[in-house]
C-alpha cells in the first residue's frame, strides 16, 4: 500500500484530500512532523484560502519546509500540490502582499484577468487540457475538473505547464516538473475524473 | 468554458431531509446522506444542505451528516442554516463541507464575512440573501425564514458582501421559494449585474424552463433547486439537457 504524508498546517480542505486519497487505497497519515514526511513514499500538500496566510502557516511549523524539500528536491519523492498547495510552489505570491513561496517552480502567483462578463472567484467545472503527463493522461479531452479560486499561477517556464484552463484567460491548470506536480482544480472535489488522478498519482514512478 | 453549476439542495431537520412549501408544510424525505449520495452519482455539480433545525441536538446530527455525506459523496458540498461565527464555519469545514453559506449573521453582522474569508478564503464562504419584493424593482432582506424584515436593500447587500469577501452569493426569493412558480428573474437580473461574483438562483424552480430563464435572462452562474430534483419530477441529466439545449454550458458527468 502506497503511504501517501498529507501535509497538516490547518489547510480547510485537508479532510476531502484525506478521504479521497483513502478511497482510492492511499495509507494517508495527516501529519506535519519531519520524520513522518521523510518515510512516506507520497507528500500531497493541499490547501485552501490566502497565499500569505497559507505560507505563513506552513513556515510556522517547525522543520517543515525543510523537511518538505529535503524529501522532495533531495530525494525526489512523488508530491502533489492541490489549489493552494500548487500555488505555494511558485516564487512568490501577490495576494494581499508580496510573499515568498517555496520558489520549487519559477513563477508568480498573481490574480486571474477575466473578461467583462466573467466572474471571480473561478468557481465550478472547467475543461481541462492535459499536456503530455503521466498523471493527467487519462483526462480527455474535454474533461472538467472542479475549480474554487481567484489566482493562478503564471510559471517563468511554459515547459512547467502540465495542462491550461482559460476563464478570461488561459492559465496553468496543472504545473510540473521533474516528480513535482500542482493543481490549481480540486480533484478530490472532482468525482470520478478526480479520484483517478489521485489513483495515477500513487501509481506514478517519475 | 465554465460550466453552469446544478445544485441540488436538500432541507435537512434534526438530521432528516425535509421540503417546505413557503417555510412551511414540511414533507420528510429521508436520510440526507443517502440521498447526496444518489445525486453524488447522477452527477450534481455541487450539493447544499440547508439546516433549519432550531435545537442544539440538531445541530449535532447536522455536523454527523456532513460527515457521513463526505466519506461517500466526493462532489463539493456547501452546507448552510445557523452558520453565525467563525467557529461554525470552521466546524462545518472540519466535518467535511466544503463551503459554509452564511445567512442572518452575514446580514446582521457583515464584518463576519470579511473574518470568514480572511480565515477560510472566499471561495468556501457563500452569502445568502433572502430577498422579498417590497415595490417595483426594489427588494428588501429579511431573516428567520422570511419572517423578519431587516430594512436593508439586496442589491445593495449583495455588493456589499461580494465587497467583503463573499465567494458565491446564494440568492433566494421569498416570495417565489415552494411555489414552483419559477425563480425571480427581476431581481436575479439586478443582482448579477450589479457583482462581479457567482450568483446562485434559488427559490421557486418548477420546471426545467425555470432553471434555463435563470441562466439565459438572470444571468446566474449556478441553478439551486430542491423539490424538483427531490421528488423525482424531473432527473439531474434532463436539467443538463434543457440548459443544453437553451445555449448554456453544462457539464457531462
Amino acid at each position: 500500500m502506497t503511504s501517501v504524508a498529507l501535509i497538516d498546517y490547518g489547510a480547510g480542505n485537508l479532510r476531502s484530500a484525506e478521504r479521497a486519497l483513502a478511497h482510492v487505497g492511499a495509507d494517508v497519515t495527516v501529519t506535519s512532523d519531519p520524520k513522518s514526511i521523510a518515510r512516506a513514499d507520497r507528500i500531497v500538500l493541499p490547501g485552501q484560502g490566502a497565499f500569505a496566510q497559507c505560507m505563513g502557516a506552513l513556515t510556522a511549523k517547525p522543520g517543515l519546509i525543510d523537511a518538505l524539500s529535503e524529501t522532495v528536491l533531495a530525494n525526489a519523492r512523488p508530491f502533489l500540490g492541490i489549489c493552494v498547495g500548487m500555488q505555494l510552489l511558485a516564487s512568490r505570491g501577490l495576494e494581499h502582499e508580496i510573499t515568498a513561496g517555496l520558489g520549487w517552480i519559477p513563477g508568480v502567483c498573481r490574480q486571474l484577468q477575466i473578461g467583462p462578463r466573467d466572474r471571480l472567484p473561478h468557481m465550478g467545472w472547467n475543461e481541462v487540457a492535459p499536456h503530455d503527463h503521466p498523471v493527467l493522461a487519462h483526462l480527455k479531452p474535454a474533461a472538467r475538473m472542479y475549480f474554487a479560486h481567484s489566482f493562478i499561477v503564471a510559471p517563468e517556464n511554459a515547459a512547467h505547464i502540465a495542462a491550461t484552463t482559460e476563464h478570461g484567460e488561459r492559465f496553468a491548470a496543472a504545473l510540473a516538473r521533474d516528480n513535482i506536480l500542482g493543481v490549481q482544480f480540486h480533484p478530490e472535489k472532482s468525482q470520478g475524473a478526480g479520484l483517478a488522478l489521485l489513483e495515477r498519482f500513487l501509481n506514478w514512478n517519475p | 468554458m465554465l460550466s453552469t453549476r446544478i445544485i441540488p439542495c436538500l432541507d435537512v431537520k434534526n438530521g432528516r431531509v425535509v421540503k417546505g412549501v413557503n417555510f412551511v408544510d414540511l414533507r420528510d424525505a429521508g436520510d440526507p446522506a443517502e440521498q447526496a449520495s444518489v445525486y453524488d452519482q447522477q452527477g450534481a455539480d455541487e450539493i447544499c444542505f440547508l439546516d433549519i433545525s432550531a435545537s442544539k441536538e440538531g445541530r449535532g446530527a447536522l455536523l454527523d451528516i456532513v460527515a457521513r455525506t463526505a466519506e461517500r459523496c466526493f462532489t463539493p458540498l456547501t452546507v448552510g442554516g445557523g452558520v453565525r461565527s467563525p467557529d461554525d464555519v470552521r466546524a462545518l469545514l472540519l466535518a467535511g463541507a466544503d463551503k459554509a453559506a452564511i445567512n442572518t449573521a452575514a446580514i446582521l453582522e457583515p464584518d463576519l464575512i470579511d473574518e470568514c474569508a480572511r480565515n477560510f478564503g472566499a471561495q468556501c464562504i457563500v452569502v445568502a440573501i433572502d430577498a422579498k419584493a417590497v415595490a417595483p424593482g426594489r427588494w428588501e432582506i429579511f431573516t428567520h425564514g422570511g419572517e423578519r424584515p431587516t430594512g436593508k436593500d439586496a442589491i445593495a447587500f449583495a455588493e456589499e458582501a461580494a465587497a467583503r469577501g463573499a465567494g458565491d452569493i446564494l440568492l433566494t426569493s421569498i416570495d417565489r421559494d415552494g411555489t414552483g412558480a419559477g425563480y425571480d428573474i427581476p431581481l436575479l437580473r439586478e443582482i448579477t449585474a450589479h457583482v462581479r461574483v457567482p450568483v446562485i438562483a434559488s427559490g421557486g424552480a418548477g420546471n426545467l424552463d425555470h432553471l434555463t430563464a435563470a441562466v439565459r435572462d438572470g444571468g446566474a452562474s449556478a441553478v439551486l433547486a430542491a423539490s424538483i430534483f427531490h421528488f423525482g419530477t424531473y432527473s439531474l441529466r434532463e436539467a443538463r439537457a434543457a440548459l443544453a439545449a437553451a445555449g448554456a454550458v453544462v457539464r457531462t458527468p
